[in-house]
């Protein structure tokens, strides 16, 4: 196991040198010029240029690649080139409230959608089945910010249960975080309560045809063990696989959530950064998103391991 | 628990009350700004936030008035009777952010900064021999020969303000953004609160003593009365309007028009214009590439446009909206009807005139490629708008969507259109920035690549702004914009496509909320 998971990491390797040459030359093809967004609208050629110089843009690509995958080597993956701040530092001030709306959306995504789904294919075909897939239908339909905007109309304007807009860390107290991220991770889990409540429902209906669940009922066990430890265990790999992957989704779509419940993450940072043309900003972003996926889609493989003994890894 | 039990606990908590009162008492001013702010660099940025940000923590040597005079800040002033000797004395107490006091040979470092990055300083620096520091309190502007606005720059407050900075910060190359934000005005800028792009933070300076006269716009006292004024960044609208409704924020520095309903039935929360000399909308040709290389295709253009059109399109609401032909702004001292007669009769009426035109000139049915940009509200509409008119005129016009980012890099370059050039764009300029002739940028007729986008050539217009550096009066200085409106409207430099008011909007619990060219968050009490 320990092998498999090194040679993963290794392999991630070549993986994040492309996307590191990919993301760097796009963004060079790309029009725009990020001296324009720092000296704003009204600068003439000659200060455009002075400041394009102090930013080593007019350098050969070649140059200015060497030396930011030389950089990055070190550890250092630049400053800003609107702000004059480390990347990585600002990176730092938004991953946390990202990461946290994220592990929230999922938490609360996998105590509704789970239930919901196992419910579903338990009374297939009946009236929880279909309220279950209707739920579901409107969870994929209806966009985010529709999903959001009705969340703080009912429960933030008009019944004032929780704040319209902000977010609080962790670190200001469990009481002020709970209160300001429910709406956004609710809003947020929409599209995943959908989609692995469907997702679960379509598992455990093959799997509760299976013989040994008939097995299990005959020998007289309780539904519930039934249901949750033989036949949602054996149904849990394509489950654990689109929760893998939705969470990553999430760490890199979270940009509408945080910009209608004003949610300072990295969604926002990236969009500020693509807008201005914030070249380091936006290769560290991508290089970090990129490496998320490749550690999530490691964890889902060796999870499965985990849940099926029958899997071994070499 | 006993009744002594209690009273000890009562007594105890009213002791913490008290104790605690300083901190609870702090009050703090919330506002969603109306753009981000990412760089903090005042002399490096035209953009209107940072501009604002500079306000807030550097000071300039002068102010600027309501009656757009300027006023000693900083210092106090005396201009000797041939006009080529500007002496400038610090007031006493003035204190940089960072303790150290501030010295003349500060200001001196700082003008030589300003003076490298601001287009009316760079001309100013041709009329000036030496700017030098004779004590620690008094500097000395030498002149070569008289330069009428040598005041006026030095109070003007955009597009780039004459901000005072430490000598350590301003010697940093033009190029790069300076490494600490300290300067000596009314609030401290707090470094370690701020996100970029989404919160800034400033905390009442302690140590700063106002002026005696009374506060108007960038002049006068700038007495603060809250603690706190935190800006956040809120990229949604409607999120803003939720959140002043809800008491999360203060002030909203811009709101959008079509939102105000919102607002309007809230009893607690205001709307209403602070900065009264708003912005004109203007639609720039590239007189560098055919078909607008020809005077008498770009004249065609100004008779087919439409103000009314454009603006009620754009903001929909005449409350906000201004309609005039001064390309100085509708409501300054050079505000004048000269050029008029572009924007008499119907709009029928200079259709037609504006297809006449077309007829009889040169143009050969080239597509006009007129560029569109997607992300900036205020500016989205007009280009549709204007496409429509034009081709109703006889032109075949090509919209090409981009970013504002691709636009303002675009705009840059005189390239044939295939190879990514362009032929029309629509932009705005704040009113501030473009109230005489020797800030607006969109009348210089050198043509100098240099200057900013359009690259008009009009020799006349020229000399009448050199003129304008040393007219000697108001009057003179009148007749002269007068000229220069006059050849802008008739050599087609650009179409003033009207002006529009910001609104904001602000809680009742605001006091005392102050007009100005930007917003002022001095003299505002909570």
């Amino acid at each position: 196991m320990l092998t498999y998971f090194l040679r993963r990491l290794l392999m991630a390797i070549p993986v994040m040198f492309f996307v590191a040459v990919f993301v760097f030359l796009l963004l060079r093809l790309t029009p725009g010029d990020p001296a324009q967004a720092i000296a704003g609208d009204q600068a003439s050629l000659d200060q455009l240029e002075a400041i394009r110089d102090s930013l080593g843009l007019n350098d050969p690509l070649s140059v200015q690649f060497l030396t930011w995958i030389g950089n990055m080597a070190q550890g250092d993956f630049g400053r800003s080139l609107i702000s004059d701040r480390p990347v990585l530092e600002m990176i730092g001030q938004r991953l946390g409230p990202t990461v946290a709306l994220a592990l929230v959306a999922m938490a609360m995504t996998l105590m509704i959608a789970l239930p919901m789904g196992v419910l579903a294919a338990w009374r297939h075909g009946g009236m929880t089945d279909r309220l279950v897939m209707a739920v579901s239908v409107i969870g994929f339909s209806v966009p985010i910010f529709v999903i959001g905007y009705v969340l703080i109309g009912v429960f933030a304007v008009n019944l004032r249960w929780f704040p319209v807009q902000g977010y609080k860390a962790l670190a200001d107290g469990i009481g002020p975080f709970a209160h300001r991220i429910f709406l956004p991770g609710l809003a947020l889990a929409s599209i995943y309560i959908a989609l692995i409540s469907r997702m679960t429902r379509a598992s455990m209906l093959e799997v509760l045809r299976e013989d040994y669940v008939r097995t299990a009922r005959a020998k007289g066990l309780p539904e519930g063990i039934v249901l949750f430890r033989h036949a949602l265990r054996n149904a849990a790999i394509p489950i654990l696989t689109v929760i893998g992957t939705g969470f990553a989704m999430m760490i890199s779509g979270v940009v509408v959530t945080e910009t209608v419940f004003n949610i300072p993450g990295l969604g926002r940072l990236v969009v500020d950064a693509v807008l201005a043309r914030d070249y380091p900003l936006i290769q560290a972003i991508i290089l970090l998103t990129a490496g998320t996926y490749v550690l999530i889609n490691l964890l889902i493989d060796l999870s499965y391991a985990l849940t099926d003994p029958r899997i071994r890894y070499q | 628990m006993t009744f002594h039990s209690l009273k000890t606990l009562g007594l105890a908590a009213m002791l913490a009350g008290t104790v605690a009162l300083p901190a609870w008492a702090e009050t703090t001013l919330t506002a969603v700004m109306q753009a981000p702010l990412r760089s903090l660099d005042p002399h490096l940025s035209t953009a209107q936030i940072v501009r604002t940000h500079g306000f807030m923590v550097f000071e300039t040597l002068l102010g600027m008035d309501e009656d757009y005079q300027p006023q000693p800040q900083m210092a106090d002033y005396v201009v000797s009777d041939d006009m080529l000797t500007y002496t400038l004395t610090l007031r006493d107490g003035l204190m940089w952010h960072d303790g150290t006091p501030v010295t003349a040979e500060d200001c001196v470092a700082s003008l030589m900064r300003w003076s490298q990055r601001d287009g009316s300083a760079q001309t100013m620096m041709e009329y000036v021999d030496s700017i030098e520091a004779t004590s620690d309190s008094e500097l000395v502007i030498h002149m070569k020969s008289p330069f009428g606005p040598v005041l006026e720059l030095l109070a003007k407050p955009s597009p780039i303000p004459a901000f005072m900075m430490p000598k350590r910060l301003a010697d940093t190359p033009v190029g790069e953004q300076i490494p600490e934000i300290i300067g000596s005005g009314p609030f401290k800028f707090v470094a370690d609160e701020y996100r970029p792009g989404d919160q800034a933070v400033y905390v009442k300076n302690e140590d700063y003593v106002p002026r005696e006269e009374p506060a108007s716009w960038t002049a006068g006292a700038k007495v603060v009365n809250v603690d706190r004024v935190v800006w956040q960044a809120m990229p949604d609208m409607q999120t803003s309007i939720n959140a002043i409704q809800s008491g999360d924020v203060d002030l909203i520095e811009q709101v959008t028009i079509d939102l105000l309903p919102l607002l309007a039935m809230n009893e607690e929360v205001e709307t209403g214009i602070l900065n009264p000399l708003g912005a004109q909308v203007t639609g720039r040709f590239n007189h560098r590439l055919p078909p607008f290389d020809d005077p008498q295709i770009r004249k065609a253009v100004m008779y087919a446009l439409d103000q009314e059109t454009i603006m009620q399109t754009a903001i929909g609401n005449s409350e906000y909206y201004q309609l005039c032909p001064s390309i100085y702004g509708c409501e300054v001292p050079l505000a004048s009807d000269v050029g008029a007669e572009y924007l008499e009769g119907s709009a029928e009426d200079r259709m037609a005139k504006a297809q006449e035109l077309l007829a009889a000139s040169d143009y050969d049915g080239t597509p006009v490629l007129m560029m569109q940009p997607t992300d900036l509200t205020v500016l989205t509409t007009q280009p549709i708008v204007a496409a429509e008119r034009m081709r109703e005129a006889g032109f075949a016009v090509e919209v090409a969507s981009m970013d504002w980012s691709t636009l303002q890099s675009r705009k840059n370059g005189w390239q044939p259109v295939d190879e990514g050039g362009w032929n029309f764009f629509f932009t705005y300029w704040g009113v501030a920035g473009i109230w005489n002739p020797l800030v607006h940028s969109l009348i210089n007729g050198s043509g100098d690549d240099n200057t900013w986008a359009g690259w008009p050539v009009n020799a006349r217009m020229e000399e009448l702004r050199a003129d304008y550096l040393t007219a000697g009066t108001l009057d003179e200085q009148k007749e002269i914009a007068e000229e220069i409106q006059q050849i802008a409207w008739d050599d087609s430099f650009y179409f003033n496509a009207g002006e529009f008011k910001s609104v904001a909007a602000w809680r009742t619990e605001l006091q005392d909320i102050q007009s100005g060219p930007i917003t002022l968050f001095w003299g505002v009490d909570k």
